[in-house]
């Protein structure tokens, strides 16, 4: 595996371009994901409404798979409801385990991207990290509904 | 020893090493753990295969020469180090395992609330947490001793936080992180002179160059055989003899003791005292060849040229580079095997990432340093280290696998 399919256009563009990376007004949710490995760390923030992602955005530090893996998501979710995003942080996590369909992965469109990553065992954590995040955030709205 | 014969010598050395031969890579991760040569893996399965019984338990035949095995791995221990006798050698885990040992012995049975344990802010965490938590328990304070920014314990610092209270002093000799060699020895009489005792880490040093614990004049010292070409699970901590007999066990079990009753025990003399339980006389036999290799085969004289070598063509390419920031000192004299670094606007697991594809192996992250990482105001760095079967050729691929990293990263094009 070479460099041009890992460390993609996609994934550097994210990172030095973020479009979500920012602070949200209002947010109905914010939450702290920490990568001790990496030193990664992200603040996820959130507006929910009628079981709708109707913001979202984050602030943090951190490597390059951390930081572009969590703008793409943001990217991918926002406008989505609560069930479409947890059904994608599922196959984004099956992605990264290197299980999932190609149907799976492209419906990940951007996310797709960072496939490569199930071959660096050592990387997965920076990619999952706003993943298992957004995950722990809806899983706690569903409980609310 | 000129150039060409300094090459040719690290040509034969790697032949030694039967991994350098199965993978394609240049591997400068050596500071984390070295790679093991053939008389090393050997001493151990003929160990194994021919001399195995528990030392120091049976009285036949073959137990005794797995005692004398092990022994024989402490003789060479304390000549490496120069102790004044093979006792004053105890067998641990690693460097990390005879520093609890001592902050747990040496430190419940001489600390007392209001006393003062200096640290230096370079430590490791193995040589922060223990005493740390030795200080809690009795009610001690923890106190730093700063470095300059070049990565130096000076004696002038040690004067501002030295005080009758003070009754142990950790440093390193030489740091993981700024790889900068300390002139330890007129710290250490100052300690003394103020009535504490000094405990070195000497996991960067003692692989590394000749270290003579008598010159130093130190009362502990700690390695781990792993990262002078030992296996992993086989360390050691040297201690003066009268010290180490006034201390109290750390482990107690089975081996370290004289005799036991249900109301009377009596421990083993020491070294036996500190290794409770079977011990690890294969490891101790690996530590044994790894000391016999480097003395016979390889030379400290030999270590320290060609890491300086590497070093050198590693710093000239870093400071040629654009979006390169060496930590600690700027020149190359100082750094013994260890440069430090970060690269512009991108993070360092990035960097041993991209490295990696390009097939060589470099450290990232805060190095088990954290308290240092804050003092420098940093998160995490990258780290090249070197051992002495590294080659010209792969400082070289280094570098050029370096500078190609801003602009995969989209940076500087
Ligand atoms: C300076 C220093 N001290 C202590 C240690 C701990 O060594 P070990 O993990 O072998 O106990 C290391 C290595 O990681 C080190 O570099």
């Amino acid at each position: 595996m070479g460099n041009s399919t890992f460390y993609n256009e996609v994934l550097t563009d994210h990172n030095m371009h973020p479009l979500h990376k920012h602070d949200l007004e209002n947010p109905d949710y914010v939450l702290e994901g920490v990568n001790p490995s990496c030193g990664d760390e992200i603040s996820l923030q959130l507006k929910v409404e009628d079981g709708v992602i109707k913001g979202g955005s984050f602030v943090g530090d951190g490597c390059a798979i951390s930081q572009a893996s969590a703008d793409i998501m943001i990217d991918l979710i926002l406008g989505k409801t609560v069930e479409e995003a947890l059904s994608m942080a599922d196959s984004f996590l099956r992605m990264i385990k290197g299980e999932a369909t190609e149907e799976e992965i492209e419906s990940l469109e951007e996310a797709g991207a960072l496939e490569d990553i199930s071959h660096m065992p050592a990387r997965v954590k920076c990619a999952v990290l706003g993943w298992h995040t957004l995950k722990e955030i809806l899983e706690k709205e569903c409980g609310k509904q | 020893m000129d150039t060409q014969t300094r090459i040719a010598k690290v040509d034969r050395l790697r032949a030694d090493f039967p991994l350098l031969g199965e993978w394609d890579l240049a591997y400068l991760d050596n500071a984390a753990t070295t790679q093991k040569p053939v008389q090393v893996l050997e001493a151990v399965k003929h160990y194994y295969e021919a001399e195995n019984a528990n030392p120091l338990r049976g009285v036949y035949a073959l137990s005794e020469l797995a005692t004398e095995r092990y022994e024989e791995a402490r003789a060479l221990t304390a000549e490496l180090l120069g102790a004044a006798r093979p006792e004053e050698i105890v067998f641990t885990r690693n460097a990390t395992e005879s520093l609890n040992l001592l902050a747990y012995s040496y430190g419940s049975a001489h600390l007392k609330e209001g006393d003062e344990v200096i640290v230096s802010a370079l430590e490791h965490h193995s040589n922060f947490l223990p005493w740390k938590a030795a200080a809690e328990r009795a009610g001690a304070k923890l106190i730093q001793l700063p470095c300059t920014p070049e990565g130096e314990l000076t004696a002038e610092a040690l004067s501002k936080v030295l005080s009758e209270r003070t009754k142990i002093v950790a440093m390193t000799q030489v740091s993981n992180v700024m790889g900068r060699k300390n002139d330890l020895r007129p710290l250490i009489d100052m300690a003394h002179a103020a009535g504490a005792v000094t405990v070195v880490d000497g996991a960067q040093s003692v692989p590394h160059m000749q270290v003579n614990v008598r010159e130093l004049d130190t009362d502990f010292l700690v390695f781990s055989g792993h990262k002078m070409m030992a296996p992993m699970g086989i360390g050691a901590l040297y201690g003066k003899y009268e010290l180490l007999d006034a201390m109290p066990p750390f482990l107690t079990g089975g081996e370290m003791i004289e005799t036991v009753h249900w109301d009377r025990i009596r421990y083993a003399q020491v070294p036996t005292r500190f290794e409770a339980g079977t011990v690890n006389a294969g490891g101790a036999v690996g530590l044994g060849a790894a000391i016999r290799y480097i003395r016979d085969e390889v030379g400290f004289d030999f270590i320290e040229a060609q890491e300086s070598a590497l070093v050198k063509i590693v710093m000239d390419g870093l400071s040629q580079m654009e979006g390169i920031t060496v930590i600690g000192s700027q020149k190359a004299e100082d750094h013994k095997g260890i440069v430090t670094f970060m690269v512009d606007d991108v993070h360092p697991h990035d960097v041993a990432s991209i490295l990696s594809t390009e097939k060589v192996a470099i450290r990232a992250g805060h190095h088990c340093a954290q308290p240092l990482m804050d003092f420098l105001g940093v998160k995490s760095t990258c780290r090249v280290s070197f051992a002495f079967y590294n080659t010209e050729e792969e400082a070289e691929a280094f570098l050029r696998a370096l500078g190609k990293v801003r602009g995969l990263m989209g940076y500087g094009k």
